[in-house]
């Protein structure tokens, strides 16, 4: 009976080995597409069971983990939690779900980034836990803490840039919601906290300065198509002389366009541009937007950066020059109104670039990526996104803005000592609801450092008695004040 | 008669304490590690843990000592190492068991009954002193098996536990008796076929190359067939009917040598496997879950879905090459994680290498058995190492199988290492046996005892065997020198 017994033994050999080569191909062959099956929740638990990294604004964190004794081993803390929110979004493991810098740096805060790839191979060595990157903001704390307080109790949204950088220096939109509770592994907890933000009619989820919601831009488009008009003769300037009707009768409708206060501008059909800029006259910009023409008008704003959707890395929704099938559309969009939508980092991208001497830069959050050992692994470095105007027309409008705020609408907005360059906005809504403040600005106008946009939904807290430069106009001086000392 | 001469033997005895102490210690490291990784502390019952489990090994090993010195010294480390790595294993699943509130403390149950299933063994080398005895037992070891095995069909002491009914319940103990008939059938094929053998490999007709039995011999196969379908049928249970016949084929053959059974055993299986694929539509659902387990209709049926078995694959696969480490992983996801699918949690855990290392070592174990088998001398004791030994390695065959998609899935326990009292208990009784014929297999004829030669010299009244009489030393020389063909 040995010989049987024998090939028993061999048989017991075949059927072990066959379990091993059937281990090593799931475990080996086959392991990389087993992980990333979106049904593997351990891929999910892991990456939310990861040291990962802070996000820093300053010099201090705003986001990070903190060890805790659960399945996670980590909780994510925001604190001042509110104020950034709707940048640093939030990592929530209850509906295993992350936006903002939480989602779109997710590579790098959780370890997994292929330029971290070098400081993994050390944590395998040295035997520490692996650990993710951190991710350090352009932020500037004061600026965003500005931004907060002037929004506090109104829906709106800040947006400050530096122009010669493209970094964002505020990003703001109110109300805000604290991400701590959505980042709790409290299941229930977290799920009640997501449906109270879903339910509250301020809607303190949408990111109203990266365009979840998209708004009319009002006057402050007048930028936009003084711009066109501008570029499109290079005689013209400041001084140029243009219609300024008390009315001006759309063509092929019954419309008439007035100026705010039903005034005529200056008291006579034409007037010099700089006067019926600050001034902000309906009529002469309708009438501009008319003798440009649609295609002027779209090829400009696409220049601007109508159009294009960015990631700043969250993603920014492109603002939309409409398509118009008549001049009066064509009128109504030069001023602002009809079906033109804007986000307010657009309209704070139209300041920078002016105030670039006519050089747009890419907006960007992330100003350097680094190791756990707070080595620099990446820097975010100026890139240009588009040069929409000539040097000399962003001179002239800044002479026109710079009008705007020491004569004009936007005299709220003035700062003594510094030279503020604006151009206020109160756009309609279209509907029974109130009109919308905006206000975009830079400063100092002859050295600028700072561009903001500000917009505050249905006028803030002002309602029916909001403009641009009334109820925007302060918050822009305030954004100036902390940006220029 | 062959002069006896005295020859000192090695007993294997020191070479078992040195490997007794490494596997000890794989048991108690494990065992801290998870209290490490999970809590953070060295588990508070450490000392009485690793107290018992090494007095457990201690006491067997000094029984083996004075009871059966000659004992293959592989076999209680490979047990001891496997029950250590299960016993960390559920103890580091009682933890995040208890963490989020499910049903927990599995671990000093399965601890209370590695104290009985050691103590089985030790009972077994004390209280046996030859394994022949038991052949005395053939029949009423069949009675006794199919007693075990139906008694989960009787009304009030049956339960149905996850669609099988392969549990009685004692009060609140459950119990799966079909875990011990294996051994009682192990008994009862080997008393039965050493002396049947003869008429069962009597060549009959040869057809195709094949020796094929005589009609009237079919009698036992056909039976065990018959039960095993029974099993399939009313219990429900698809682990058991597989072993069950697989064990039966297997010492078939290694009793008449003869393929033929081996060919007769597959397509008597092949049959009643496609019969009962088309017949229930729970054993069509596992096939289909087999062949088709990452199919999202197969994966989201319920019931009869893959879930398990693909979250079992997502497991080992987040353990790669390395594994996550002790009590670093997922393994709670899975259900059934300390029991049917440990291979799953130990896979995550303990990666490919640790997987590998436990197949090796079962690998080994069974090897042992086989050998055991090789070198002992009556028939008997051959079939009853092959029974013991291939029911371990096709359990585990089947098991790990199901787990890795070999065959279907099919609800059986890991040797030794899953949770389960029965089946620890009935592994260790086989390791008893084990270790009792090895005795038997390894101990040099002259020092047997005072009729040990004589016994040995005389042809073996069962088989007709005649057997050599030069003392055996050690396992390498077989002991069987005249083949019966």
């Amino acid at each position: 009976m040995n010989l049987p017994l024998r090939r028993l033994g061999t048989v017991i050999g075949v059927m072990l080995i066959a379990l091993m080569i059937s281990t090593t191909t799931i475990q080996f062959f086959q392991a990389s597409s087993l992980n990333t099956d979106a049904r593997n929740v351990r891929t999910i638990y892991r990456e939310f069971g990861r040291d990962r990294g802070p996000i820093i604004v300053g010099d201090q964190s705003v986001a990070w983990s903190e060890p805790i004794d659960d399945v996670y081993a980590f909780q994510r803390i925001y604190d001042p939690g509110a104020r950034y929110a709707h940048v640093t979004g939030y990592f929530a493991t209850a509906f295993n779900a992350s936006t903002g810098i939480e989602r779109w740096s997710n590579d790098v805060l959780g370890g997994t980034a292929d330029s971290l790839l070098l400081s993994r191979i050390q944590d395998l060595f040295t035997g520490r836990q692996p650990q993710g990157g951190s991710v350090e903001l352009t932020l500037d704390p004061e600026l965003q803490q500005v931004a907060a307080d002037a929004l506090a109790g109104q829906r709106g949204a800040v947006v400050a840039l530096d122009p010669s950088t493209g970094a964002i220096l505020a990003l703001h939109s109110s109300p805000s919601f604290d991400p701590n509770a959505l980042a709790t592994h409290d299941r229930e907890a977290a799920t009640d906290a997501w449906e109270a933000l879903l339910a509250d009619p301020e809607k303190p989820l949408e990111n109203r300065a990266t365009g979840t919601i998209l708004y009319p831009p009002g006057s402050t488009f007048k930028v936009l198509v003084t711009a066109a008009w501008l570029e499109l003769d290079p005689t013209r300037d400041a001084t140029s002389t243009v219609p300024t009707p008390a009315e001006l009768q759309l063509p092929q409708s019954t419309s008439i366009i007035r100026n705010p206060g039903q005034t005529s501008c200056g008291g006579t059909d034409t007037g010099e541009l700089v006067y019926a800029f600050k001034e902000s006259c309906n009529t002469t910009f309708a009438q501009l937007a008319m003798d440009l023409g649609e295609q002027q008008l779209a090829a400009i704003t696409e220049d601007f950066g109508f159009g294009t959707g960015l990631n700043i890395p969250l993603n920014v929704n492109p603002s939309i020059y409409p398509d118009t099938a008549s001049d009066a559309e064509v009128a109504l969009t030069g001023i602002g109104q009809f079906d033109v939508r804007v986000s307010a980092l657009q309209m704070a991208m139209v300041a920078a670039a002016v105030a670039n001497d006519g050089t747009l830069m890419r907006p960007h959050l992330v100003a350097t990526e680094r190791d756990a050992d707070l080595a620099v692994i990446n820097r975010t470095a100026p890139e240009v996104f588009s040069e929409p105007i000539s040097a000399e027309t962003a001179h002239e409008l800044t002479t026109l803005m710079t009008a705007v705020v020491e004569s004009g609408t936007g005299t709220p907005a003035a700062v003594p000592g510094v030279t503020v360059a604006g151009k206020t906005g109160t756009a309609e809504t279209g509907n029974e609801q109130d009109q919308h403040a905006w206000m975009i600005a830079f400063a100092p106008a002859e050295d600028p450092q700072v561009a903001v946009a500000v917009l505050l939904e249905n006028g803030g807290r002002d309602g029916s008695a909001a403009y641009g430069g009334s109820s925007a106009g302060p918050i822009v001086r305030r954004l100036v004040e902390a940006a220029v000392r | 008669m062959a002069t006896v001469t005295h020859e000192r033997v090695r007993t294997g005895r020191l070479s078992e304490v040195f490997l007794l102490v490494i596997a000890v210690l794989i048991g108690i490291y494990a065992y801290v590690q998870v209290g490490l990784a999970m809590t953070g502390v060295v588990p508070a019952n450490l000392a009485m843990h690793a107290g018992a489990f090494a007095g457990l090994a201690v006491v067997v090993h000094l029984l083996m000592r004075w009871r059966a010195p000659y004992a293959d010294p592989v076999i209680l480390p490979s047990a001891v190492a496997l029950t250590g790595i299960g016993l960390a294993m559920i103890y580091r699943l009682d933890l995040t068991y208890t963490e989020l509130g499910r049903p927990s403390g599995f671990a000093p149950r399965q601890m209370l009954w590695t104290v009985v299933g050691m103590g089985a063994a030790t009972a077994i080398l004390f209280f046996f002193r030859d394994h022949r005895v038991l052949r005395r037992y053939t029949y009423v070891s069949l009675v006794a098996g199919l007693a075990l095995l139906l008694l989960p069909l009787m009304p009030g002491l049956g339960r149905t536990i996850n669609g099988s009914r392969i549990w009685i319940g004692l009060g609140p103990m459950t119990f799966q008796p079909g875990e011990i008939a294996k051994i009682a059938l192990a008994i009862f094929f080997a008393g039965y076929l050493v002396s049947a053998r003869d008429n069962l490999a009597l060549a009959g007709p040869k057809v195709l190359g094949l020796h094929l039995p005589r009609l009237r011999d079919l009698g036992p196969i056909v039976l065990a067939w018959a039960v095993a379908i029974l099993v399939l049928v009313a219990q429900r249970d698809l682990g058991t009917s597989l072993l069950f016949f697989g064990f039966f084929v297997a010492m078939l053959y290694v009793a008449t040598e003869r393929i033929s059974w081996v060919v007769i055993g597959l397509l008597l299986f092949g049959g009643g496997s496609a019969l009962a694929a088309n017949v229930f539509p729970h054993v069509m659902a596992r096939v289909e879950v087999w062949l088709h387990a990452l199919d999202p209709d197969i994966y989201n049926r319920n019931p009869g879905g893959s879930g398990q078995l693909v979250q079992g694959l997502f497991g080992m696969a987040s353990g790669g090459l390395t594994g996550t480490g002790w009590g670093e992983g997922f393994p709670h996801l899975v259900p059934y994680a300390n029991s049917d699918f440990i291979w799953a949690s130990l896979g995550e855990e303990l990666g490919l290498t640790g997987l590998l290392a436990i197949l090796a070592i079962y690998l080994i174990l069974t090897q042992r058995g086989i050998r055991t088998g090789i070198g002992v001398r009556d028939g008997f004791g051959k079939l009853l190492c092959a029974g013991l030994s291939f029911v371990i390695a096709f359990q585990v065959f089947v098991v790990i199988g199901g787990i890795t998609r070999v065959i279907p899935l099919t609800g059986l326990t890991m040797p030794f290492m899953a949770y389960g009292g029965s089946s620890l208990l009935s592994n260790w009784i086989i390791v008893g046996l084990l270790l009792r014929i090895s005795n038997e297999a390894r101990e040099p004829a002259g020092l047997a005892g005072p009729f040990a030669g004589v016994l040995d010299a005389v042809p073996s009244p069962e088989t007709g065997e005649s057997v050599p009489v030069s003392p055996a030393r050690g396992d390498d020389n077989p002991t069987e020198v005249v083949d019966l063909r």
